[in-house]
C-alpha cells in the first residue's frame, strides 16, 4: 500500500487479509488462492503487509473493549492516512468488525467478504469458473459462519459461488439463520472449550460428514437435530468419497479440518475455503 | 344499582388496581437497569412489533407448536371482546349488551366458542408436550426448576378452568332461553351440544349462569394478578419487548463510548474527555464499572427482556455449547436476571416463587458467593460465560427477540476489565495482540510471508509496506 501511495495510485479495493491469512499456513493458501482470482481478473488492489493489525474482534468478543477499540483506532488511523474506501476480506470477523463496528468510532468504508466479491466476479462474467479442475458431480456442503449469516444475513453469496462450481450443493440441516456455530467464535479459538460432552466442531463435522455421506441414522443423533423439521436429509448415495466442505471463514476452516481429521476422513474428505474452489476451477492453481 | 353490581365493582377495582401497583414495581426494577437510547425509527420499531409480536413471525419456525400457540393466542384476543362486556354488564346490571349487533353478536359468540373448544385441546396437546415421561428436550434443563415447571402448567388448567366457565355460563344461559321460549341473541355451536349435560330447573340454571359468569370475570382477574408472578407475563410483554428489540446487524456489538474517550485521549493527548457524570446535586457520581456485574448494570433493554420471557427453551436448544454439553443456558441467563432483579429490589409480586432458595441453580455444584450476591457469581458463573461462542443463535431462535448474548458479554467485559478475571490462555491472546498485532504469537514482520511463493505474472500489483 505505502508503494501504491508513494507512485501517487489509489488501489480500487483494499484486501485485508486478516492475521489468520497471514500467518495461519492453511489459510495462507486461501490468502494465494485469492490474490491469484484479483490478479486474473485484474483488479487494482493493494494490501497493508505490515501496516495491518489485528481488528480488534478475538478481543472484543472476549470482552477486552479496551484492547479492542486500541486496534481499532490504529486501524482506522491507517485506513484515513492512505483513503481507504473499500475493502475486501476472506474473514467473516474482520469484515464484521470493520463493516459494523468501526463506524461508531469514525471509520466508515464500504466493506465486502470475499464471498460476496467472488459472487458479483462471476455474476459479471470475469471469473467463469472453467478451465481448471472440474466439480461436477461432486457434493459439497456449505458450512455457514455465524458472523457472515446470523450476523450479517450473507448466505446466498457463498451458495451462488458454489453452484457456479456446477457441483452437487447439499444442505446440513443446520443451515443458513439456523446454522450451528463451529465452536471457534467469540474467542474460542483461543482457549480450550469447557467441560461438557463432546466438542462443539466434532457435533458440526458429523453433521457435515453425515448430509455429504447421506447418512440419515448419524443425522438423527446428533444433539438438537429435530427430525421432521424442513430442511432435507439427502438420500444414501455412495459413502460421500471426495467430497467437500466448503468455508468461508479461516476459524471454520480450522475447526471443520480438525474435525475431519477427528473422524478420520481427511483421505475422501476436504475442507476448502470458496477462494480455493474458485481460483481451482478457473486453472489458477500454482 | 343491586347488591351484585357493587360486589363486582368492587372486586373489579380491586382486580385492576393490585394489577396496576404490580406493574409499576416491574417498571421500577426495569429503570433500574443503565440508561439506553431506544428512541427513533418508529415506523420501522412498530413493523416489527406487528410481524414478530403480533404475527408470530418468529413461531413459525416449528409448525407444531407454532399452530397450537396460534390457537390459544387468537384464542385469548378474541375472548377478550367478551370480556369488555362482562365488564359492562357487571357494572350496569345489563346482560349481554353487545347482543343488539345481531349477525356481528353471532359471529362473535360463535367463533369464541369455537376457538374456546380449540383452546382445551391445544392446552391438551402442550400438557401432554411437557408432561410426558420424556418431554420436548427443550421443556427440561436444570434452570426448569420445581417452580418454572409449575408454573408452565398452573396456566394450562387456568386456561382451562376459564372454558369451562365461559361454557357454564352460555350453556346454563342457552337453556334457561329455550325452557322460557325465548330467544338468546348470538351463536352457541358448542353450548347447545351440552345443554342435554344441563339441569332443567329454572332456578338452577339461573345459578349455574351466574356461577359461570362470576367465575369466568373473577378468573380472568386472578390470571391477570398471577401474570407478574409468572413467565406468562409474556403476553404482555412480548409487545414492549419486539418494539424496543435491536435493529442492527447481530454482529454487531455495542461500543463502550467511556472507554473510546480513554483511548482517544491516549491516541491524542490534545482530546477533550468530556466532564465526568454528576449527580443532581453536584457532587461526583460514583464511576459506572465497565460491563455488567449485577442487573443494575445492563441496559433497562436486558432487563425487559427478563421480563418478556416465555422460558421456552428455543435459545438454549440451538446453543451450541448447551448443545455439547456444557453449562451454559441462554435461557438460565435470562431467567437468573430476572430472579435476580427481584431479589435485589422489592418483589412486585403476590406470589414469589421466582426466587431460587433453597433450590440448586446447577445441575453440577459451583461454589457460590453468597457473601457479594451479585447476578455475575451468584447466579451465573464464570465458567457459564467463557462457554458462549457469540454465535448468535439464541438471538436468532428468540420468538420475542430477546438477546441473551448482550447480556453474556457485559458480563465477559466486567470480567476482563474489571477483574481481569479471563482465562489464561485468553490472557496470553490479549497480550499477543498488544504486542504483536496479532492474537497468535507471531512476529508483525511475517506477515507478508505469504506472498514468498506466490507466482504471479506482476508482482509489482501487490504492494509491500
Ligand atoms: S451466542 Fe452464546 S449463548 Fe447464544 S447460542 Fe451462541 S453460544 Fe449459546
Ligand atoms: S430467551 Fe427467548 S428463546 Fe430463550 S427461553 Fe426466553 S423466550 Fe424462549
Amino acid at each position: 500500500m505505502a508503494d501504491l501511495a508513494a507512485r501517487g495510485e489509489e488501489p480500487e479495493i483494499l484486501f485485508w487479509v486478516g492475521c489468520a491469512g497471514a500467518f495461519d499456513d492453511r489459510y495462507k493458501r486461501v490468502t494465494r488462492a485469492f490474490v491469484r482470482i484479483l490478479e486474473h481478473v485484474g483488479v487494482k488492489y493493494a494490501v497493508l503487509g505490515m501496516e495491518e493489525t489485528c481488528t480488534g474482534d478475538p478481543a472484543k468478543r472476549a470482552g477486552n473493549e479496551f484492547l479492542f477499540q486500541m486496534q481499532a483506532m490504529q486501524n482506522i488511523t491507517t485506513f484515513e492516512g492512505y483513503g481507504i474506501k473499500k475493502i475486501v476480506t476472506a474473514c467473516p470477523h474482520c469484515f464484521n468488525t470493520i463493516k459494523n463496528e468501526y463506524p461508531a468510532l469514525g471509520g466508515n468504508y464500504e466493506v465486502i467478504h470475499h464471498s460476496t466479491f467472488l459472487q458479483q466476479l462471476i455474476n459479471e462474467g470475469r471469473v467463469k469458473v472453467e478451465g481448471g479442475e472440474s466439480y461436477k458431480g461432486r457434493r459439497i456442503t456449505f458450512h455457514d459462519s455465524c458472523y457472515l449469516g446470523r450476523a450479517n444475513n450473507i448466505y446466498e453469496a457463498p451458495r451462488a459461488v458454489l453452484e457456479a462450481l456446477d457441483a452437487d450443493l447439499v444442505e446440513m440441516k443446520r443451515s443458513k439463520a439456523n446454522g450451528l456455530c463451529c465452536g471457534a467464535g467469540g474467542a474460542q479459538m483461543w482457549k480450550e472449550p469447557e467441560p461438557g460432552k463432546k466438542d462443539i466442531n466434532i457435533e458440526r463435522t458429523e453433521e457435515a460428514l453425515a448430509t455429504l455421506d447421506g447418512n440419515a441414522a448419524a443425522l438423527d443423533n446428533l444433539y438438537g437435530v429435530e427430525s421432521g423439521n424442513a430442511g432435507a436429509t439427502p438420500a444414501p448415495k455412495g459413502n460421500g468419497q471426495n467430497s467437500i466442505i466448503a468455508v468461508g471463514c479461516p476459524f471454520c476452516m480450522t475447526m471443520m479440518s480438525d474435525g475431519v481429521k477427528g473422524k478420520e476422513r481427511e483421505n475422501n474428505v476436504q475442507v476448502f475455503d470458496l477462494a480455493e474452489l474458485v481460483a481451482s476451477a478457473e486453472g489458477l492453481n500454482a | 344499582m343491586t347488591i351484585q353490581n357493587i360486589i363486582f365493582l368492587l372486586v373489579a377495582i380491586a382486580g385492576f388496581g393490585l394489577f396496576a401497583w404490580q406493574v409499576r414495581k416491574i417498571r421500577a426494577n426495569i429503570l433500574a437497569g443503565r440508561d439506553r437510547d431506544m428512541s427513533g425509527n418508529v415506523s420501522e420499531r412498530l413493523n416489527k412489533t406487528l410481524l414478530v409480536a403480533f404475527g408470530q413471525q418468529k413461531m413459525f419456525k416449528r409448525i407444531t407448536p407454532a399452530l397450537l400457540h396460534l390457537v390459544v393466542y387468537v384464542g385469548f384476543l378474541v375472548i377478550n371482546i367478551e370480556v369488555i362486556e362482562i365488564l359492562i354488564d357487571g357494572i350496569f346490571g345489563t346482560h349481554r349488551v353487545l347482543g343488539f349487533m345481531g349477525p356481528v353478536y353471532a359471529a362473535l359468540t360463535g367463533t369464541n366458542e369455537i376457538l374456546g373448544a380449540l383452546v382445551v385441546l391445544a392446552v391438551a396437546a402442550f400438557w401432554w408436550r411437557r408432561n410426558r415421561s420424556q418431554p420436548v428436550r427443550r421443556f427440561t434443563g436444570p434452570e426448569l426448576r420445581a417452580w418454572p415447571k409449575l408454573d408452565a402448567n398452573i396456566i394450562l388448567y387456568v386456561e382451562v378452568i376459564l372454558m369451562l366457565a365461559l361454557f357454564t355460563m352460555n350453556t346454563a344461559d342457552l337453556k334457561l332461553h329455550q325452557l322460557e321460549g325465548r330467544d338468546l341473541a348470538g351463536a352457541f355451536p358448542i353450548s347447545s351440544l351440552l345443554t342435554g349435560l344441563f339441569p332443567s330447573n329454572a332456578t338452577a340454571l339461573e345459578v349455574l349462569e351466574r356461577v359461570g359468569w362470576w367465575a369466568h370475570i373473577v378468573g380472568i382477574l386472578l390470571f391477570l394478578n398471577y401474570l407478574p408472578s409468572s413467565k406468562h407475563f409474556h403476553i404482555i410483554m412480548a409487545f414492549p419487548n419486539v418494539y424496543y428489540s435491536r435493529l442492527v446487524p447481530q454482529g454487531q456489538f455495542s461500543n463502550v463510548d467511556s472507554i473510546t474517550h480513554e483511548v482517544k485521549a491516549m491516541m491524542d493527548p490534545s482530546y477533550q474527555v468530556p466532564a465526568p457524570a454528576t449527580n443532581p446535586d453536584g457532587s461526583a457520581a460514583a464511576p459506572t464499572p465497565f460491563g455488567a456485574k449485577d442487573v443494575n448494570d445492563l441496559a433497562w433493554t436486558n432487563l425487559l427482556n427478563a421480563y418478556s420471557c416465555t422460558e421456552c427453551g428455543r435459545c438454549t436448544s440451538v446453543c451450541p455449547a448447551n448443545l455439547t454439553g456444557k453449562l451454559l443456558s441462554p435461557r438460565k441467563v435470562i431467567m437468573d436476571t430476572r430472579d435476580r432483579m427481584e431479589e435485589k429490589y422489592n418483589s412486585p409480586l403476590i406470589f414469589q416463587p421466582n426466587l431460587y432458595g433453597a433450590e440448586a441453580k446447577h445441575a453440577e455444584a459451583e461454589v457460590i458467593d453468597k457473601e457479594n450476591h451479585t447476578l455475575l457469581r451468584g447466579y451465573v458463573t464464570p465458567e457459564e460465560l467463557w462457554a458462549c461462542t457469540t454465535c448468535n443463535a439464541c438471538v436468532e431462535a428468540c420468538p420475542v427477540n430477546i438477546n441473551p448474548l448482550e447480556s453474556i458479554v457485559e458480563m465477559r467485559r466486567f470480567l476482563v476489565l474489571e477483574e481481569s478475571a479471563a482465562p489464561n490462555s485468553l490472557n496470553v491472546m490479549f497480550s499477543n495482540i498488544e504486542n504483536n498485532g496479532a492474537p497468535w504469537a507471531f512476529s508483525p514482520s511475517d506477515r507478508f510471508n505469504w506472498a514468498d511463493d506466490l507466482y504471479v505474472a506482476d508482482k509489482q500489483n501487490i504492494a509491500t509496506a
